[in-house]
């Protein structure tokens, strides 16, 4: 049996990619794109009458399979369906790094889940808090309440628009510029930024649309998002690419992180990195674009 | 006996000087005494050779019991000539104990497993061999065991005299009244004609059946009337839509596309990958998709292909039409863009299976290739590959080219996932070595590249360019991990098909199944 | 467990199995054809028995269509199959118990 390693809260999350837990030549290797996440779905890919049996899969895939370094986060279904409760008996079970909380409207919500969650982990001797929770935001209610849901619990990692649904509540459709959920991707990302939590944008569901992906990634990336939902593995590249920092942006980072490391010895509190003014505020946002550049290749060293 | 693929060879097998496969390049430098056909002389003028069925055209040629009969493989799943002429040798004319030495042989010919259980048909020469055919030979119940070649090694034996072809029948989009073939110009085309011209040339009888007939002369010709005794119109030779596709599309499948990119990072490492390269890829998934992203590559250094061989396909004609690729030389088309392109678009080229392939002549064009991409059913980790039995031990495949290729080419990369289903791709040991692994450089998988430890230059080109490879066997590791190791295979003494290397020499046999009963 | 009724779980897809219990004559009597046959036959059968009693079924007769399924899948078919056949598939499931 695989037991994976206690899940970290804050790691890199470029790409969460979906798949129908329900699937066995799906979910075997998925890992293998090099996605930063898989997103075990349980809810709108499995048919109503299939939820019962996508649970075992899930809770032989998830302790049979070496999914190494990737994460493994499982979207479950709705609080009002009869399936969330053992959806979240078997996560804990199988030990998912992750739930995610569909259709998420209130801190309640996220408080209701918790519970749930505790109670499995207690039930099946897992560490309590090990797993984590993330929540996808899918009508305005729930956008509005974004910033209570983002702090309702130490187990949150992330939010996350859910753009399907939240466009039918508004009477709109994806538009190519992004006006449609303009709005609602700034509160939220305000919301995830005032708790300290990630955040993530919606899915793309024209695969064909090259460009349309391309210009919905960089605005992503524009706008700050942490990372994006995936439909397809081909999707995976773009995403990493758009997100990875630049050279100029490394170098700096680097610069930065050492100097700080070196005059922090020093009791120094404020220096000049290449002219510029630096305190420690700049530090996490140093350290993260090393990790960033980490993940991509683009830096080998061991300041992070 | 054992071999140099550490296959035991029957010693009933090795007769008449057949040895077993001793590596690559062994025959080098022999020579060879070329057998030569016995054909009727045509001296008096002759209007047309039409002739009214294929039994008139049988009994011209002077069909009897026991002789071997060719055929080509260029209408590939939508083939109806070679049913067609066997059930008039068969049933109209009753003859028995027929060979069927054909350049291949699919699905399409499921109707030819029955003559195999009436013993009518006792033998079965070919590169490919699948569906019901497959299943009735690897059931013990051909008379002789079925001899399995490559495209080169088929030349080579005819040329040899090993197999001497009675009757040769051309399946001929277009014929003119004495026998001038081509692929195209017709309703049933083919394009490349190339695997039927050395049978033409070196058997006693050719008939042509077409189901267009065209005014003389047609030309250029693919198989010319000098080598036609007769010529038969038929309604039909073959399914158009089942001949060539559409269009061969390079495949979406991420995993497929993820190896594709991996196999051109590799070409692109070495230092073959030169503006006048040369390439041959075959048009399974990851091996096609190569092309889209070797394409990549070329236009980021500004080079181009000198010239690309094989089965022929759309994308390929595309880099010729952009003036990616110089030349296309085309055995054989996949689909209409590669009908409709050969001997039409300046630089496509029509050639011969031995001019292909054959290692016996004096130097085919496999023998000038860098790199060729090739799939396979299994794969050892002694790089030993497996086309043509499934890993269940029964026939379902071909070894077509992929062991000329690989033997001639200065590259011979590998494609394949690791696991197909539960089949673990990667094996400790493939039920049939259709291709030895002293051929064999590369293996690309969908969990990591292997290069085989003959060729330190190449581990050496990939580590300078920074991609990560592993060991062939911690790939076989990484596959029964996932899939659980296997069974071996019970097996029945009795041999169903010998497998040639393609210089002769045998490289393995297939044994009679035995399959499981709990 | 007992087979109460006939219940099944699975599709024929590749990689997938399909399996379906029906209440026993008195033993287990199992029915397997596979994809891969001859390489598997044999550790599909352990899997589905082992399964099977895990579950405490002895009771049962179980048919199994796969299709090339790995260990995983013919374990999470049978097991759903058979919590079917009690009804009992929806809630309550002994993750880390009899099934694992």
């Amino acid at each position: 049996m695989i037991r994976r390693p206690k899940p970290e809260r804050f790691r890199l999350r470029r790409t969460m990619m979906f798949m129908n837990a329900q699937k066995p030549g799906l979910i075997k290797d998925a890992y293998i794109y090099g996605c930063d996440s898989i997103m075990l779905d349980l809810e709108d890919a499995v048919a109503e009458n299939q939820k019962d049996s996508a649970r075992f899969s899930l809770y032989h895939a998830l302790t049979t399979i070496d999914y190494g370094s990737t994460e493994v986060i499982v979207r479950i279904n709705g609080l009002d369906t009869p399936h969330w409760q053992e959806d979240i008996r078997v996560c804990v079970a199988g030990g998912a790094d992750g739930i995610r909380i569909a259709k998420c409207e209130s801190a309640k919500d996220v408080h209701t889940v918790e519970a749930a969650v505790e109670a499995a982990e207690k039930e099946f001797g897992v560490e309590v808090g090990r797993t984590l929770l993330m929540a996808a935001l899918e009508s305005p209610k729930g956008i509005l309440n974004a910033y209570e849901i983002c702090s309702a619990s130490d187990r949150m990692f992330g939010v996350a628009i859910s753009g399907g649904d939240f466009r039918k509540c508004m009477q709109t459709t994806f538009q190519p510029d992004g006006v449609d959920m303009l709005a609602a991707r700034g509160q939220m990302l305000l919301a995830a930024r005032a708790a300290g939590i990630q955040c993530f944008d919606t899915v793309f569901t024209d695969l064909d649309n090259e460009e349309g992906f391309k210009a919905e990634v960089l605005q992503n990336k524009a706008m700050g998002f942490d990372g994006k939902s995936l439909i397809n593995p081909k999707q995976i590249r773009l995403v990493h690419e758009v997100f990875a920092p630049t050279e100029k942006e490394v170098k700096q980072a680097e610069a930065i992180v050492r100097a700080y490391k070196e005059q922090s010895a020093a009791g120094v509190g404020v220096f000049t990195v290449n002219g510029k003014m630096i305190d420690i505020a700049f530090i996490p946002g140093a350290e993260r674009t090393l990790r960033l550049a980490k993940a991509c290749g683009m830096y080998e060293g061991d300041l992070v | 006996m054992r071999n140099a693929v550490g296959r035991d060879i029957p010693e009933a097998l090795l007769v008449n000087g057949k040895e077993v496969y001793q590596g690559k390049n062994y025959m080098d430098g022999k020579y060879i005494q070329k057998a030569s056909p016995r054909t009727r002389r045509y001296e008096k003028p002759q209007e047309s050779k039409i002739v009214e069925s294929l039994v008139e055209a049988l009994k011209q040629c002077g069909a009897r019991d026991g002789m071997t009969f060719s055929f080509h493989h260029h209408l590939r799943d939508g083939d109806y000539v070679v049913n067609m002429v066997m059930k008039a040798a068969i049933e109209e004319l009753g003859l028995e104990d027929l060979t069927i030495a054909a350049t291949s042989l699919g699905s399409a010919h499921d109707p030819i497993a029955d003559y195999i259980e009436e013993g009518k048909v006792i033998g079965i020469q070919t590169s490919g061999i699948r569906g019901r055919m497959g299943e009735v030979v690897s059931a013990g119940k051909l008379k002789t065991p079925a001899i399995i070649r490559s495209h080169g090694g088929r030349p080579r034996a005819i040329e040899a005299g090993e197999v001497h072809i009675d009757i040769a029948f051309v399946a001929a989009p277009t014929s003119d009244c004495v026998g001038n073939c081509r692929g195209i110009g017709g309703k049933s085309n083919c394009g490349s004609m190339g695997y039927a011209m050395t049978d033409a040339r070196y058997a006693d009888h050719v008939v042509v059946v077409t189901d267009c007939l065209v005014d003389f002369p047609n030309m250029p010709a693919s198989v010319e009337a000098i080598d036609v005794d007769a010529v038969v119109v038929v309604d039909s030779i073959g399914n158009p839509k089942k001949i060539a596709s559409a269009a061969a599309r390079i495949s979406q499948n991420p995993r497929d596309l993820m190896m594709a990119e991996n196999v051109a990072k590799v070409i692109a490492s070495t230092p073959y990958f030169k503006d006048g390269f040369s390439f041959q890829t075959g048009v399974g998934g990851p091996s096609l998709a190569a092309n889209l992203f070797l394409e990549k590559y070329m236009d980021e250094r500004n080079i181009k292909m000198g010239w690309a061989i094989g089965g022929i396909c759309g994308p390929m004609v595309e880099l010729l039409k952009k003036g990616k690729v110089s030349k296309v030389i085309d055995v054989q088309d996949f689909d209409l863009d590669g009908v409709n392109s050969i001997n039409q678009t300046p630089g496509h080229f029509e050639m011969s299976a031995s001019q292909y392939a054959n290692p016996a002549n004096k130097g085919a064009f496999v023998n000038k290739l860098d790199f060729v991409v090739l799939a396979a059913l299994e794969i050892d980790t002694g790089f030993n590959v497996n086309v043509l039995t499934g890993s269940d031990g029964v026939l379902r495949g071909a070894p077509g080219g992929h062991p000329d290729t690989a033997a001639g080419s200065k590259v011979c990369i590998i494609v394949t996932p690791l696991t197909r289903g539960r089949m673990a791709t990667v094996c400790e040991k493939v039920v049939t070595v259709t291709t030895p692994g002293d051929c064999v450089d590369v293996l690309v998988t969908d969990y990591g590249i292997a290069v085989n430890p003959l060729r330190p230059d190449l581990i050496e080109c990939l580590d300078k360019a920074g991609i990560p490879h592993v060991s062939i066997e911690s790939l076989k590791d990484k596959a029964y991990s996932l899939v659980g190791t296997p069974d071996d295979l019970e097996w029945e003494d009795k041999v169903v098909a010998v497998l040639e290397a393609r210089d002769g020499t045998i490289l393995d046999v297939v044994r009679k199944i035995k399959p499981l009963t709990l | 467990m007992e087979i109460l009724k006939s219940a099944a779980a699975g599709t024929l897809e590749s990689s997938d199995a399909m399996v379906t219990v029906e209440p026993g004559d008195g033993g287990i009597e199992l029915e397997l054809s596979s994809s891969v046959m001859n390489q598997y036959g044999r550790q599909i059968k352990a899997t589905v028995l082992e399964t099977l009693d895990r579950l405490q079924v002895s009771n049962v007769r179980i048919t199994v269509v796969d299709k090339g399924a790995l260990d995983c899948t013919i374990k999470a078919r049978v097991e759903c199959a058979v919590y079917r056949s009690c009804d009992a598939s929806s809630a309550n499931i002994p993750w880390g118990g009899a099934v694992r």
